[in-house]
């Protein structure tokens, strides 16, 4: 019956365009179908727009401008209730539940139904949801009680009991165990069975072959094209996602006797669920080149520079050693950046998230520059003079535009408050420098002076690590690039030597020995042998 | 199952749009006309309420916030001080040293964005402090007394705050509700001691009565000018360099910054090296000290005795003055002496036409449309609502 259907159109987005602020276009002109009865994968790396896509189907953002058409209409999606009404749901990757509420409580909150509220009534219907499709919830389990897994059954279940049609799942397997995955993908087959259309966001290539009909992809806004999966491979759909190497013009000295800085052995740690997402890191760092690290989002990247920064727990026998210029060797696990400063290592850090760490949002240049030396001086006072300097300095060799060296960094634009973060790391002339999407929000320019100025240090002898998103710029900036994939370093490549290609594969797929395709397997053996 | 409904294509009619930032005087502008918005109102009520003019009600709030009556026709200083004493202007200028202190005191708390509501708990164990040992150790020579008196006092306080922050860092429990209910155990503290003091006695009444001690007065010899001798004026001064000193604190101090960045971002704060623990307890510690050292001015130079309603709720008005001043001390000292102002204005109202049926409860209404107006215009000054018209124009 879902073959018959695959080609009747369910909803079709016409020449959509939504931007964030003046320079983040995130979504631009994208024309595509999605027909009824299939499981369309949606992939795209970090920051394609996918997820803003799909919310402005599930009634979260509003289009600045194109057309959204479902069954045939148009339609005008202004709220998640306008897209219950039209039938679609969408399962965020937070979800969105009560947690002190039933199963049942969560699927009927907010919903305007005629008559005598009666949860008995939606449990029961509740149930017959979750026989109908093989979900192991509730009704009156309470949502602290879940799972992760059960949770985001819970969030399909709420979309179906409003009526959904059309299913959008956000990146439904990264909080999933891989088992729990396989689950989750009969269920998705279930329902497709039941001639629902199911949509998943996801950059996994192994997902998107193992369930998905078709495949769309979207490259920095742009609608790229949607393949049959039969006919994808795992290499053509790298090459849509990444699309062709384009020649940067971005300068790389060659690295000037490089001397051992930083070690990493054996480096683990767990989140706050208790998930592992770094297993058994090794590599090293040298002074004197940029040491690129490449991942899909998620892949541990953050966890592993706060780990190097002292801001993550680690787990036991996990090794980081800082060899400093003079000779000394001095291990930094289980110190505070305080401590680590304290003990004379010059360890700069352009962290991700810039106003929520590396930057106090509600002052000003000045003290931001304060920021990591406000202990300066025997005083009880801060010496804010050195600081004023600083700020009058990063501002005039970085272009910096803001109304005054008092004015909040929030309100300065992203690529001003990056320049003022980064002239005050690079500034504190380190032996180490970490940087976590140094250039992600600017402009092309902005970027280049990044580039720039992370090659100056290059030169000085610093060990600079850069994690970045846009494959172009880190294989022309790097000098090697380490792969994470899912926690697990997929691959050290030298970055004058690989290809886009290559570093993509990696990206998404960890080499044989450690695959996790692997473990069942292993485990059937044990079977075997008791 | 399906229930397609017909989705109109069409754009909400209009949108909330938070501001980027706006002129400091058109944010002014808007402040100033949201206080004239809310005396109309309050006219407007009064008129239909009591029949009272707007000139009228106008002349009555302001003669009971700020009246000097008899203080420019005296003769002489020394008249003229005595009638300042009685006027309504020094009744508004002591309640505002008293709310202020303890808008002073929840600054660096609430920079810090620890919500301490225990401000009243505070003030009340520390006078409690202040008064056990005024009326245990009253033998002690004058000076000495109030000097221990003060110390205890600060460490009550201390305490105090330092409780929820405690448990907000080992066990991250919600410290807005676990500082309101320390607010009700000092309470019942305070109202243990005062009938455990009181006896069979029917009120407790001023403790030292006859021998002073622990009195603010009790310092000054007979010597000294009146004026001097005022304990309310010596409170008022004390109050001012508090207001001074944090002001100064929170802005020049290493510990003023950490403050800063701990109320910004934990993450932030981590990443720059600064103990959050460390920094919460300290804060906390301070913000409960200053209100302890409230507690013990009024038992020493106010009350000169203890109940469980000696704060009288400033301690909860304090918050909103605190957050009107966006937690700057000097701002504060303009909006304690405002929010005293009206209650007291909207009070003279109830005592001079209760006759014609207007409460003390209708006074209350004054001031909760001013409240109302002054904070409700916030909004228009962090967002701006625009409607489907000037949200294109907005976009091009």
């Amino acid at each position: 019956m879902a073959e018959q259907n695959t080609q009747i159109t369910a909803i079709r987005i016409q020449n959509v365009t939504k931007s964030f602020g003046t320079k983040v276009v995130a979504n631009k002109d994208v024309t595509m179908d999605i027909y009824r009865g299939e499981i369309l994968s949606l992939l795209g790396e970090n920051g394609s727009g996918k997820t803003t896509l799909m919310n402005m189907l599930a009634g979260i953002y509003f289009p600045d401008s194109g057309e959204i058409f479902v069954n045939g209409k148009p339609v005008s999606i202004r709220s998640p209730y306008d897209a219950h009404a039209l039938g679609i749901g969408m399962i965020h990757q937070h979800f969105k539940l009560v947690d002190v509420f039933t199963a049942a409580e969560n699927v009927v909150l907010g919903l305007k139904e005629e008559g005598k509220f009666n949860l008995a009534a939606a449990g029961k219907r509740i149930k017959e949801i979750c026989d109908a499709y093989g979900f192991d919830i509730h009704p009156e389990q309470k949502v602290y009680d879940m799972t992760v897994s059960q949770k985001q059954t819970l969030e399909i279940v709420k979309a179906l009991y409003r009526g959904a049609e059309i299913l959008i799942l956000d990146e439904p397997t990264a909080v999933l165990t891989p088992q729990e995955a396989d689950k989750l993908f009969s269920v998705l087959r279930n329902m497709k069975a039941a001639g629902k259309t199911v949509i998943i966001i996801t950059h996994k290539l192994q997902e998107v072959l193992a369930i998905s009909d078709r495949v769309a992809i979207l490259r920095k806004g742009e609608f790229v094209g949607a393949v049959p999966t039969s006919e994808a491979t795992e290499l053509s759909l790298t090459e849509m996602m990444v699309g062709k190497k384009v020649e940067l013009n971005i300068e790389r000295p060659d690295p000037v006797d490089p001397t051992l800085r930083l070690q990493v052995r054996n480096l683990s740690c767990h989140n706050h669920e208790g998930l592992p997402v770094l297993q058994n890191v090794n590599f090293d760092i040298y002074g004197g080149e940029i040491f690129g690290i490449a991942g899909i989002s998620g892949c541990g990247q953050k966890e592993l520079l706060e780990a190097i920064a002292g801001l993550q727990r680690v787990d036991e026998n996990s090794e980081i050693i800082y060899d400093a210029p003079d000779g000394k060797r001095e291990s930094l696990i289980g110190k505070s950046p305080k401590k680590i400063k304290e003990m004379g290592v010059s360890l700069s850090f352009v962290p991700e998230d810039r106003l929520g760490m590396g930057l106090v949002g509600s002052m000003g240049m000045v003290g931001n520059m304060l920021l990591k030396d406000y202990r300066r001086g025997h005083t009880p006072l801060t010496e804010t003079k050195p600081s004023k300097e600083l700020a009058e300095e990063v501002r005039e060799e970085l272009e910096v535009v803001t109304p005054s060296l008092n004015t909040p960094v929030r309100r300065l634009s992203g690529g001003n408050v990056q320049k003022v973060l980064v002239g005050r790391e690079i500034a504190a002339a380190p032996a180490v420098l970490l940087t976590a999407y140094a250039v992600r929000g600017l402009d092309i320019n902005t970027s280049y002076t990044i580039y720039h100025l992370l090659n100056e240090q290059k030169k000085k002898g610093v060990a600079v690590v850069y994690v970045g998103e846009d494959l172009d710029v880190l294989l022309a900036l790097s000098d090697k690039i380490l792969v994470l994939c899912g926690g697990k370093v997929s691959g050290l490549v030298d970055a004058r030597t690989t290809t886009k290609e290559e570093i993509g594969y990696l990206m998404t797929n960890l080499p044989e020995e450690v695959h996790t395709d692997a473990k069942p397997e292993e485990a059937a053996k044990e079977d075997g042998q008791q | 199952m399906s229930k397609t409904k017909e989705v109109k294509a069409k754009e909400p009619l209009f949108h909330i749009v938070a501001r980027d930032v706006m002129h400091p005087g058109a944010s002014f502008g808007i402040r100033v006309a949201a206080f004239v918005v809310a005396l109309l109102l309050s006219a407007l009520f009064v008129w239909v309420t009591v029949k009272v003019d707007l000139i009228t009600f106008l002349k009555t709030m302001f003669r009971g916030a700020f009246g000097m009556d008899k203080v420019f026709e005296a003769e002489g200083f020394e008249n003229a001080w005595t009638a300042l004493l009685s006027s309504y202007m020094w009744a508004t200028l002591k309640a505002a040293a008293k709310l202020l202190i303890i808008a002073v005191a929840l600054g660096p708390a609430f920079k810090m964005r620890f919500w301490n509501v225990g401000a009243e708990g505070q003030v009340i164990i520390g006078a409690m402090a202040a008064a056990f040992v005024m009326y245990h150790y009253s033998t002690m020579p004058g000076p000495l007394l109030l000097l221990v008196m003060l110390v205890v006092s600060i460490l009550a306080g201390g305490i105090w705050g330092l409780i929820p922050a405690f448990f907000k860092t080992k066990l991250n429990t919600n410290e807005t509700l676990f500082t309101l209910m320390m607010n009700y155990i000092a309470m019942k503290i305070a109202d243990y001691f005062y009938n455990l003091w009181r006896g069979a006695k029917s009120a407790l009444g001023m403790i030292n009565q006859t021998s002073r001690a622990g009195w603010l007065r009790s310092l000054w010899s007979g010597k000294d000018a009146a004026w001097f001798r005022n304990e309310d004026l010596w409170f008022m001064i004390i109050v001012l360099v508090f207001t001074v000193l944090m002001f100064f604190y929170l802005k020049s101090t290493k510990q003023g910054y950490e403050i800063a960045v701990v109320g910004e971002s934990h993450n932030t704060a981590r990443y720059a090296g600064i103990s959050v623990t460390k920094v919460m307890l300290r804060t906390m510690a301070i913000s409960g000290a200053i209100c302890g050292i409230c507690g013990f001015l009024l038992v020493s130079s106010q009350s000169h005795t203890i109940n469980s309603a000696m704060a009288g709720g400033f301690g909860f008005t304090a918050i909103i003055v605190a957050w009107l001043s966006k937690f700057n001390s000097f701002t504060m000292i303009g909006t304690s002496v405002l929010i005293v102002a009206l209650q007291n204005g909207s009070m003279l109202m109830a005592n001079t036409y209760s006759d014609r049926g207007f409460s003390p409860s209708a006074a209350d209404v004054i001031v909760a449309i001013m409240l109302l107006m002054v904070i409700g215009c916030e909004f228009f000054i962090k967002y701006r609502v625009m409607f489907k018209h000037s949200a294109k124009e907005a976009k091009a």
